[in-house]
């Protein structure tokens, strides 16, 4: 996942130094070609990437959809995750939970479910089905595994939304997103703080690039990231299309 | 993603393209795998070469400057209050070491985004005409002005998303931005919650709680997406409005931001 995500980063500054001994106007040509078989391209490579892939199959197939509406529907399913993730997490707390770490969890909880009953009612007859959750790989009874598992989704969803931005056509749809990326990133600044207290993992040089700018990752691999923690298949190939 | 499946793609669909690579062959990747930067590299390499076209529209311009003057705003107080002796405890030195840090990252990217076009640093006034004057004495002080400026920050942003929706690239680079100034936001104003001593104040932002009220003004927002949010999943009213956070016009956010500007 780690390796996956920092892959798309994609503003860099260290790349002058070969972009100045490349043939521009040649590379140009063959960027193009990636970029309009980037899907299959990153898929492709994602496969290889992913050992233990989600053996889909146990669960139903959900197609998010295409345009704004497959993008909607593509952070309802994330929300989703984390909606269900953190009310487990405020369920069966870890062992040694503090009140001010309670407090914490669960206004995230809040707002994830927030977020998850918006996008489903916006979506109207149109949004994906309830996701079946599949969360066996954590240990909910251990306070590193549970921050842990909140990190990975909240860089995660900042990750999803930052890419998912620029596939929405309506600038109505575009500040929503807005208006909800900022508070993942709230929370997935708290809850770094939380493991790693007073250090600057809040906005850690372990996510951020080199120009000081978070993930932006497109929907294929975000898909590709969190399918182990979804019993269903879901299938993006036309989000944001 | 594998830069090597990718480049392995590459050779089947056109067999040619390593050898018009020139210099970037694969012998280069692989001695450069070897490096921390060169993982990071090797990714943006392609991204950039792609992008290479950075198409401006005017509007796209606009909008860069804009942030450019927010980003001097910030590097150059978190510069003063980094240099400033007896100011920051040592405790809390590394977070703002760290924000210093991405605020000169961000002025020093919009400077090369921007070319020629950039707009010239202004001159600041950290002391807000007199209301902040111990800013860079009372570490009180500055963690407030800190945290007004990183939501400040989140909501200019915001604000101008739409403006970008033509831009796609520059709309995401915006938005990177975005979430790590609403990461900067979530720590400085749990530390000004300490330092202040004021536990309503959290991470995310309740009904239009801050330290600096002023510009807070519409951050209570319960209607989203043309639907009032009240009662959504039996939550509360503190918990919809934390939910989402909200944006300010450039002209909201230039009026809140003019004090500070000198010339």
């Amino acid at each position: 996942m780690n390796r996956l995500v920092k892959s798309k980063n994609n503003s860099g500054k260290e790349d002058g130094e070969i972009t100045s001994v490349v043939n521009r106007r040649l590379f140009l040509r063959s960027a193009g070609l990636a970029t309009s078989l980037g899907t299959i391209v990153i898929s492709a490579a994602c496969n290889d990437d992913d050992p233990d892939p989600m053996i889909p199959g146990t669960g139903d197939a959900v197609d998010l959809g295409s345009g704004d509406i497959g993008v909607l529907n593509y952070a309802y399913a994330l929300e989703q995750l984390e909606a269900a993730f953190y009310t487990q997490v405020i369920a069966t707390p870890y062992a040694g939970i503090t009140d001010a770490e309670r407090a914490i969890l669960t206004d995230i909880r809040d707002h994830e479910v927030i977020h998850r009953d918006f996008f489903k009612a916006a979506l109207g007859d149109k949004a994906i089905k309830g996701l079946t959750p599949n969360f066996a790989t954590i240990d909910f009874t251990k306070r590193d595994a549970v921050l842990g598992a909140a990190k990975l989704f909240e860089d995660t969803g900042v990750a999803a939304y930052n890419g998912a931005g620029k596939l929405l056509k309506d600038g109505g749809y575009l500040l929503l997103a807005g208006k909800i990326v900022s508070v993942e990133a709230r929370h997935a600044s708290v809850i770094r703080d939380l493991i790693n207290p007073k250090s600057a993992d809040f906005a850690g040089d372990d996510i951020l690039d080199a120009n000081g700018m978070d993930k932006a990752v497109a929907p294929a691999d975000i898909l590709a990231a969190v399918k182990g923690y979804v019993t269903d298949s879901i299938t993006g190939a036309n989000v944001g299309k | 993603m594998d830069i090597f499946k990718i480049i392995d793609d590459f050779q089947r669909i056109d067999g040619d393209a390593l050898g018009r690579m020139e210099f970037a062959t694969r012998r280069h990747f692989m001695n450069r795998i070897g490096s921390k930067v060169a993982q990071v590299a090797v990714p943006t390499f392609f991204a950039s070469v792609v992008n290479k076209a950075f198409a401006q529209s005017a509007a796209a311009i606009d909008v860069l400057n804009y942030a450019l003057t927010l980003e001097y705003l910030e590097d150059e107080f978190y510069k003063a209050g980094n240099a400033a002796a007896n100011l920051i405890p040592a405790s809390d030195k590394v977070i703002f070491t760290q924000i210093g840090k991405h605020e000169t990252q961000h002025v020093a990217f919009l400077v090369k985004a921007l070319g020629a076009k950039a707009i010239a640093k202004p001159t600041f006034d950290f002391k807000y005409g007199g209301a902040f004057a111990d800013v860079f004495t009372n570490y009180k002080t500055f963690v407030t002005v800190s945290s007004a400026l990183e939501d400040t920050g989140v909501r200019a942003y915001k604000g101008q998303a739409g403006a970008l929706l033509a831009d796609p690239q520059i709309l995401e680079y915006a938005l990177q931005v975005h979430s790590v100034e609403a990461r900067h936001a979530a720590m400085t104003r749990r530390l000004a919650a300490t330092v202040t001593a004021n536990p309503a104040m959290k991470g995310w932002i309740t009904g239009k709680e801050g330290a600096v009220p002023a510009i807070y003004a519409g951050e209570e927002n319960m209607m989203q997406g043309g639907k009032d949010l009240k009662g959504l999943a039996s939550k509360s009213d503190a918990a919809v409005t934390e939910a989402f956070d909200e944006p300010l016009t450039k002209e909201a956010v230039l009026a809140i931001a003019g004090p500070f500007i000198k010339a």
